[in-house]
């Protein structure tokens, strides 16, 4: 068996497209977590990756039905409980 | 009264706004479309009210520029429409209880209407009133559908009485009423879904990208060229000129205001881009060569932006515009400034830091030609061969991408990161879109058409009065020492203080090679920008960053120019 409870939560980062998972924290700083939470990207909300571009590009998320585009660093610092 | 329009980043304010008073407005489908507020007025009942279209905010809790503009103009307001997209109800909602918080009597347009049936979302309006406490209206503003009803209701708009709560609580709050006014429904992908999900695919996104770029340019160049020679050449020829040439013989075929109104005759004939009178080449440059690609150029680029492409656009480029110092949505400012480089500029506002600002205007002032000197460059270029046309526009993006590496490492501070809301694809409203395109032909047409003529007035003035002679010795070591030019291209490089397009037609006559045209038509582009531009890029960057952005514009136009001519 694998140990789930370690790699429950990842970074929306090391997410795979096309998986989902729920936003359980904004790591860093509370500029951050204010302005995506104003766009409706904040914990307990359901979020899907769409994909990402290569070379530490920006990561596209699906967030009920609108889709947002998050630069690589900020990315990283929103951690997901995925599915 | 005043009357506040608020709502989220692209919900159809702009759309909304110009229904309810008339004002026409550029609205596109991207966020931050409106970075001025834009005011109108409209009839309610007896009363004549003030209409302010503020621009979009997801908080009022400043978090950008944007969202600090917005909270204060809040001050000021006597009542909010609320223009909320019912496709995104929930995020929509924070704001709404936001506004309530504020005391302010607000009314809200449940907007976008039209596109929660084929998503599947079912939303019980009515219930939504009674939750709120102030009037409901489901509203399309792109057919107008329900609009009437908005603004009947507009004097029941109130403030229920409630107290300011945390964050956490509002997102409860708006949890609540979520689950008991809206259901939704599985609903399959649709095509234009899944086209915006590969769009932004690295590999497939790219050569999506790669397809739209040049189809959009071999588009714009087969309507130019086709409305050139199909309809602007003919009107001048079989039409205009035979008028021309009667009033030339009126006037005696010679003499001041000959030379003023008709110019120089060659062979006896008029030549339409070399005569220089105010009534053939004034008349000849705006109208028959530049109109043409104008229409063109916005023809598609509101196309791209009215279907949403361009954040996609935003999102490939990410990369490599944060190497220049900039993010992706860049690209938005970038684009329009393929038109013309005043809304470009202005456009620069939705970027969020003073350095990106200035990189991304200074940039634009430079190496980006606008539709008017690119009708030019490719109607005088074009004639010797396409492979020329291309070295012009691979020198000016070459220059974009090194500049931008240049500034990216001495400009000081940092460039943030990008975070953009993506709009959905959109069909295009064909409704819509001839006015916008009427709009900005117009603002063409009315910015650029007096100033064409004056200069040409004064380039035959001066030309008369020896003046340029004088400039043409004095400036030689450069223009001839450096670029590699005829003494006489000096004239096209003060011109271009006023427009480029008449600028680079001056070149016409030089007989110059088609290096030297390469060159010549490089060196005006990116050396100092026309008169409108410089205005703007005064507004915007102060005085400082305006010395600043003209000092790269000077080093770099001469080191390319330079180059250029070691190398051809
Ligand atoms: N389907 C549909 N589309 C709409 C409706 N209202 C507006 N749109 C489209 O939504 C997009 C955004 O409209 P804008 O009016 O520019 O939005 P805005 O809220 O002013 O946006 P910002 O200026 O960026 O804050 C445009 O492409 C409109 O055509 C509507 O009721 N239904």
């Amino acid at each position: 068996m694998e140990d789930k409870s370690d790699k429950r939560y990842i970074t929306l980062r090391q997410m795979r497209s096309g998986q989902s998972g729920i936003v359980f924290e904004i790591l860093g700083g509370h500029g951050l977590a204010r302005r995506l939470s104003a766009m409706g990207i904040r914990p307990g909300k359901r979020i899907t990756k769409v994909g990402s571009m290569f070379m530490r590009g920006p990561v596209t998320i699906q967030v009920d039905r609108a889709q947002f585009a998050i630069g690589y660093g900020m990315a990283n610092r929103i951690l997901v409980e995925v599915d | 009264m005043k009357i506040l329009l608020m709502g989220n980043p692209n919900v159809g304010k702009s759309v909304f706004f110009s229904r309810i008073t008339g004002v026409k407005v550029i609205a596109s489908n991207y966020p931050g479309t409106t970075v001025e507020f834009t005011k109108g007025s409209m009839r309610l009942g007896e009363e004549k009210v003030e209409v302010t279209d503020v621009p979009g905010t997801y908080t009022l809790e400043p978090t950008s520029k944007a969202e600090e503009v917005a909270s204060l103009m809040l001050q000021d307001g006597d009542l909010v429409i609320n223009v909320v997209d019912a496709t995104n109800l929930e995020r929509n909602l924070y704001l709404t209880l936001e506004l309530l918080e504020r005391q302010i009597p607000v009314i809200v347009a449940l907007n976008i209407w039209d596109d929660t049936k084929h998503l599947g979302i079912t939303i019980d309006a009515a219930k939504l009133e009674e939750l709120l406490g102030v009037p409901v209206v489901p509203t399309v503003a792109v057919t107008g559908e329900g609009i009437k009803e908005l603004v009947s209701r507009i004097p029941e708009a109130t403030s229920p009485p409630l107290t300011a709560r945390t964050r956490d609580e509002r997102w409860a709050a708006v949890g609540s009423i979520i689950n008991e006014v809206q259901t939704i429904t599985h609903h399959h992908h649709t095509w234009l879904e899944r086209l915006q999900d590969a769009s932004v695919h690295p590999v497939i996104g790219l050569l999506i990208a790669a397809l739209v770029l040049a189809g959009s340019f071999s588009i714009i160049r087969l309507i130019g060229e086709g409305l050139i020679n199909h309809a602007a050449d003919p009107f001048f020829e079989n039409l205009w000129e035979p008028v021309m040439m009667k009033l030339s013989t009126a006037l005696g075929s010679e003499g001041f205001w000959h030379d003023m109104l008709i110019g120089k005759l060659f062979d006896g004939e008029i030549d339409f881009s070399q005569s220089m009178g105010v009534l053939t080449t004034g008349l000849y440059i705006p109208l028959g060569a530049v109109l043409p690609y104008i229409l063109a150029f916005y023809l598609i680029l509101s196309l791209l932006e009215d279907i949403g492409y361009l954040p996609r656009l935003a999102v490939l480029l990410d990369n490599l515009m944060h190497r220049m110092g900039l993010h992706g949505y860049s690209i938005i400012p970038t684009m329009l400034g393929l038109g013309c480089c005043v809304p470009a500029i202005m456009a620069t506002r939705i970027l969020e830091s003073r350095r990106e600002r200035f990189i991304a205007a200074t940039l634009i002032s430079i190496a980006i030609p606008c539709a008017a000197s690119q009708a030019m460059i490719i109607g005088l270029v074009g004639e010797r061969g396409t492979q020329y046309v291309a070295m012009v526009y691979g020198t000016l993006f070459v220059v974009w991408v090194v500049l931008g590496l240049i500034l990216n490492r001495t400009v000081r501070g940092f460039s943030p990161e990008l975070l953009i809301e993506m709009p959905p694809y959109r069909l295009p409203s064909w409704r819509a879109l001839p006015t916008k395109l009427w709009m900005r032909v117009y603002g063409f047409l009315k910015e650029a058409l007096p100033i064409i003529l004056g200069a040409i007035f004064v380039i035959s003035i001066l030309y008369t009065a020896g003046v340029f002679d004088a400039i043409a010795n004095f400036t030689a070591p450069v223009v001839s020492g450096i670029f590699g030019l005829p003494k006489e291209a000096v004239v096209a490089i003060v011109v271009g203080f006023l427009r480029k397009d008449v600028a680079i037609g001056l070149l016409a006559p030089l007989s110059l090679t088609a290096g030297q045209l390469v060159i010549g038509c490089v060196v005006l582009t990116m050396f100092f920008p026309c008169i409108a531009a410089f205005v703007v890029l005064a507004r915007e960057l102060g005085y400082k960053g305006l010395l600043a952005a003209i000092g790269v514009m000077i080093i770099a136009t001469i080191a390319v120019g330079g180059l250029l001519n070691v190398a051809l």
